[in-house]
């Protein structure tokens, strides 16, 4: 078995028209911007894939990674918790346009309905949200004398993750706090496709350091050296480039 | 207009609370303020819902690591005894009940200890983040806010008028005016300014305060 994809072309081919695909991180940290570039270069040359649902815990930032895949048109829906950042001008734009649509989730309960999505727990209870606008038509339950309500699994076709190192079996470590909804988004995404700045031998990561085991991952790519979404924000980066 | 607490100082005034060994989380914006101001001799921990527990203080610019960052997305550091997880553990020990104490902003606390602090109105683009979450499950939820909105009206309100983040979910407040409880379905005043008398703190209050006890005096340091 080896889980590792040749390049970055190869490792987003598979995602297609109106699919939903998870995107980790958490504003730039854990952020996969090779694997996003390289779904918008497909989208450029072929244009495809397009409707899709993205879901991310922002809506991007600057003009970079999930921005740009914004920014190109991808993208119809973003279930996000967050979707406001440094520069949020073009989700911004495009939702007051009514060109895409929201679905705004508590942050904890993101987290809980991908990881109910990758662990086949179809609903769950969470105080979070009730008695608020986000709680409305959804079903409410009392436990224990306190109110609940009634939050759904999180799928998705496609996963893209940023990770760290990363064996051919698929087994994962993260960098920090980069990590956060990485090992969810794998366990919940049909394929999961992960960008790691190493490719191991198996037994090159320590079993006691795995955080992602290789059965919730389905494609390993390197990236020696990942950029930050931050790094290209400060540096005013816009992707793609237009040529003058 | 009488003289307030500075946001610095309401801060300050926050941190008093936190006693030895709290685990807590701090709201982005004014709340991480509160970081600075622990008393010598006690040490909180500090959790960041993205997903790590004891970090530190901010580093040197030219020093940061984008994958080492806090909720507000600024550049933290490391200490010793850091931990990291992912998001799900983290929202863990958010509604878990394993937090201390979260410490958050707000548009409006009402006397029953609803808050709203994530939505002006259906303006704009609606963000919520973890706030929902973080007003769930720390034993102590309290807010640091000024005592009255920038046109000068109450920001403590019998009944929120702005969009709900939690319900029946606020236990204390600092204000730039006051230290006030929210105890069986009312404010208790627990701290005033010195300066300020009880007719005007009330005139400056949506909700009457009620003063079963003493009242101490609310002071800070020059900050």
């Amino acid at each position: 078995m080896d889980k590792t994809i040749p390049d970055l072309a190869s490792a987003v081919a598979g995602i297609e028209d109106g699919m939903t695909v998870m995107i980790g991180g958490f504003g730039g940290s854990g952020n996969p911007i090779e694997l996003i570039h390289a779904l918008i270069d497909r989208f450029l040359a072929t244009g495809h894939p397009r409707n899709l649902t993205v879901v991310n815990n922002n809506a991007g930032n600057g003009h970079v990674g999930l921005a740009a895949m914004i920014e190109q048109g991808m993208v119809t829906k973003l279930i996000c918790s967050f979707p406001r950042s440094a520069d949020p001008v073009v989700f911004t734009e495009r939702y007051l346009a009514g060109e895409i649509e929201l679905e705004l989730v508590p942050q904890g309960t993101l987290a809980e309905r991908i990881r109910a999505g990758g662990a086949g727990i179809p609903a769950f209870y969470t105080p979070s949200s009730y008695g608020t606008d986000l709680a409305k038509g959804k079903k409410v339950e009392e436990f224990d004398g306190r109110p609940y309500v009634q939050e759904r699994w999180l799928k998705a076709d496609y996963a893209l993750v940023k990770a760290h190192v990363g064996d051919r079996l698929g087994n994962l470590t993260y960098r920090m706090a980069a990590r956060n909804f990485g090992p969810l988004m794998c366990s919940a995404a049909a394929s999961a496709i992960v960008q790691v700045s190493r490719i191991v031998e198996p037994g090159g990561i320590d079993p006691e350091a795995v955080i992602t085991p290789g059965i919730f991952v389905q494609g390993v790519v390197e990236v020696p050296k990942p950029v930050q979404e931050e790094e290209l924000n400060r540096a005013k980066a816009v992707y793609p480039e237009v040529a003058e | 207009m009488t003289e307030k607490l500075t946001p610095t100082q309401i801060a300050w005034r926050a941190a008093q609370d936190i006693t030895d060994g709290a685990y807590v989380n701090l709201g982005i914006g004014l709340p991480e303020m509160v970081a600075r101001f622990q008393p010598p001799g006690r040490q909180a921990i500090f959790h960041t819902e993205n997903g790590i527990l004891g970090f530190g203080q901010a580093p040197e610019p030219g020093q940061e690591d984008w994958d080492l960052i806090n909720a507000g997305k600024k550049a933290v550091t490391l200490k010793p005894g850091t931990a990291f997880f992912h998001h799900a553990d983290s929202f863990a020990m958010v509604r878990g009940g394993h937090l201390d104490v979260a410490i958050l902003g707000a548009y409006q606390v009402a006397e029953n200890g609803d808050l709203a602090n994530w939505s002006t109105g259906p303006k704009g683009v609606p963000a919520v983040g973890g706030a929902m979450d973080l007003v769930h499950g720390a034993r102590r939820v309290a807010i640091i806010t000024d005592h009255v909105t920038k046109k000068g009206e109450p920001k403590l309100v019998e009944s929120c008028t702005l969009p709900l983040t939690g319900v029946g979910c606020v236990t204390r407040v600092y204000t730039s005016l006051a230290v006030v409880d929210i105890e069986d379905g009312h404010f208790v005043l627990r701290e005033k300014l010195p300066s300020i008398s009880l007719d005007d703190l009330q005139s400056l209050t949506g909700a009457r305060l009620h003063t079963p006890g003493p009242v101490g005096d609310l002071t800070a340091p020059e900050l």
